[in-house]
């Protein structure tokens, strides 16, 4: 049963890579436009904290709206196709990043902080030298919730033609393929397990390199 | 040079005010060590804090060489004064060398330079670089990172060192060992220093000045010989004598202590008997504040006169002592511990 149901997948391996990387390519340029924006911002409201409540609110309600729904208020502006999806996965990322570093940043250790004011170093040189290191695993495990929330909203991309591994689901729906539509949903959570496996790793790795004593 | 006058510090949190130091006027001549001392809360760590602009003083002014802190650039400011914080501080994602180096860093100084001086200094504070230079803070003990952070602090040689309990976390043989290298630099490079301390024995080894604190104000700033012999109220005297260490005083006695008078010098009226033991000699020049000389004269049971001790001598013997009753506890939970 299962066998029959993976045939799609091994029968159209080159599709399948096809439709990954798509998926792929949709996802990582969201996250990281996601974390462009959403660094700066999360740093500017550990400077500037009354800016904390409405910017954590907004991308909160964000966060909340129904995918769908989401790409419908945007399609009369920005149109079909990728460019509305990767907007709105931009906007669903930016909760998690701008949040984390923001807790990130706050987590550094208050003795951290008075030895960098303390031995002289400058804003900027805090904030290279000491709070972003420091915050980096934190904000990587925003990234990390990011990414898999974006690849799962991704799908629904497909109805958009941005591709993708949506695109088997939406087929298989509209031709009555089960096939289809397994192997595009395996496909699919098989890739957030990577990539939740992958960016854990690296975390990880970042936080035995910056692990601090007691945290 | 430091100077503090008439500087307070309020704090208010949740709604409450706390006033952290009170009316402090303090002045720190070039080169020399002043003990902060006093209660837990008393003040100490704000009032020097207030010095490199960690904290902004709420009345008074600061000066350092002359300069009203305030209107100095606080970067300048702070990479010219050593500061050694109270919670160690190391930045834990640097080696233990780069932490040292850290000032050197934002200095410009090339890689090279840094990476010498950084060994330098561990190897002073009892780190052998090849063992300590490249590991992580996270990886030595709390007083290994407290020695990191005193090196940290004297990296870039700063004239200007603010030490915060340095050697708090300190095991007392390394302790001794660090007060006496600390007391060997201060001999040769003289800086300009202000140390807190909980440990009188400390303060009286170090300070060329001890300025003891309570509830924000100072109780008495005076040399380790005048508080002494002239403490200013029950509660120094409390201070000096609570101390568990002194203990240990009990069993040295003066004449052991004693050394030659000097020649031509006569007994100034008080001689106590050499037999007195070192901590009722002390309560007994509390109680003679009006002593002469800068020295004690020891007696024998008849009151001849044999030997003198000079205050300062004094008081460095008391420091050197209740250090070393410090070691007897530690000693034998070691003991304990291995078997
Ligand atoms: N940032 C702050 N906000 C509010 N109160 C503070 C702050 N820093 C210090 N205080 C208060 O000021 C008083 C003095 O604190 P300080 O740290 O100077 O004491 P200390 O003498 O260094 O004590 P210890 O020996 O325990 O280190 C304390 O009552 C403390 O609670
Ligand atoms: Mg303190």
């Amino acid at each position: 049963m299962m066998r029959r149901r993976m045939r799609y997948i091994i029968e159209h391996p080159d599709r399948m890579l096809e439709l990954t990387q798509e998926h792929v390519w949709l996802v990582a340029i969201s996250v990281l436009i996601a974390m462009l924006i959403g660094i700066p911002i999360g740093i500017l409201i550990t400077r500037l904290r009354w800016l904390e409540g409405s910017v954590i609110g907004v991308t909160g309600v964000l966060y909340t709206v129904p995918s769908l729904a989401l790409f419908s208020v945007l399609m009369p502006y920005t149109g079909l196709g990728a460019r509305t999806v990767i907007i709105a996965l931009v906007l669903y990322s930016l909760l998690a990043i701008v949040r984390n570093t923001v807790t990130g940043i706050d987590e550094v250790p208050r003795p951290t902080l008075d030895a960098a004011r303390g031995m002289g170093m400058t804003g900027s040189q805090r904030l290279l030298l000491v709070e972003l290191p420091l915050a980096l695993p934190v904000i990587l495990a925003g990234v990390r919730l990011a990414t898999v929330a974006a690849i799962g909203i991704a799908t629904v991309g497909a109805l958009l033609g941005a591709g993708g591994l949506g695109q088997l689901i939406f087929d298989g729906i509209a031709r009555g393929s089960t096939d289809r539509i397994v192997a595009g949903a395996i496909s699919a959570s098989v890739l957030a397990l990577v990539a939740d496996w992958a960016l854990a790793q690296l975390g990880g790795r970042l936080r035995r390199d910056v692990q601090i004593a007691g945290r | 040079m430091i100077t503090l006058e008439h500087v307070s510090k309020t704090f208010t949190s949740h709604g409450q005010t706390v006033t952290a130091v009170d009316d402090v006027s303090l002045e720190v001549g070039e080169g020399e060590l002043h003990v902060l001392i006093g209660p837990s809360g008393s003040g100490k760590t704000t009032t020097m804090r207030m010095i490199n602009c960690l904290e902004t003083p709420t009345g008074g002014r600061i000066t350092v060489d002359g300069r009203d802190v305030q209107t100095m650039n606080v970067v300048d400011l702070r990479r010219g004064i050593g500061y050694v914080i109270q919670q160690g501080g190391l930045f834990p994602h640097f080696t233990v060398a780069d932490n040292v180096a850290v000032v050197p860093r934002l200095l410009g100084w090339p890689r090279q330079k840094r990476r010498q001086r950084a060994e330098e200094l561990l190897a002073l504070v009892g780190l052998p670089p090849e063992l300590f230079a490249d590991r992580y803070p996270r990886q030595l003990s709390g007083g290994q990172q407290q020695r990191v952070g005193v090196a940290r602090a004297l990296a870039a040689d700063p004239p200007i060192v603010l030490m915060d309990e340095p050697f708090g976390a300190v095991d007392p043989i390394t302790r001794k060992q660090l007060q006496r290298e600390l007391r060997r630099i201060q001999a040769e490079v003289r800086k300009t220093i202000v140390f807190v301390t909980h440990d009188i024995a400390e303060a009286f080894l170090l300070g060329d000045r001890i300025v003891l604190m309570a509830e924000g104000r100072i109780v008495q700033n005076a040399t380790p010989a005048d508080l002494l012999r002239n403490p200013a109220d029950p509660f120094v005297t409390s201070f000096i004598g609570e101390d568990r260490g002194l203990r240990s005083l009990r069993f040295t006695s003066l004449a052991e202590l004693a050394g030659p008078a000097p020649p031509g010098a006569r007994p100034n009226g008080m001689i106590l008997p050499g037999t007195l033991s070192i901590l009722d000699a002390g309560r007994e020049l509390a109680a003679h504040r009006d002593a002469a000389g800068d020295g004690i004269w020891v007696g024998d049971t008849t009151g001849q006169p044999i030997g003198y001790l000079t205050f300062q001598q004094f008081a460095t013997v008391l420091g050197e002592s209740l250090g070393d009753d410090a070691e007897t506890p530690h000693d034998e939970t070691a003991h304990a511990i291995h078997h």
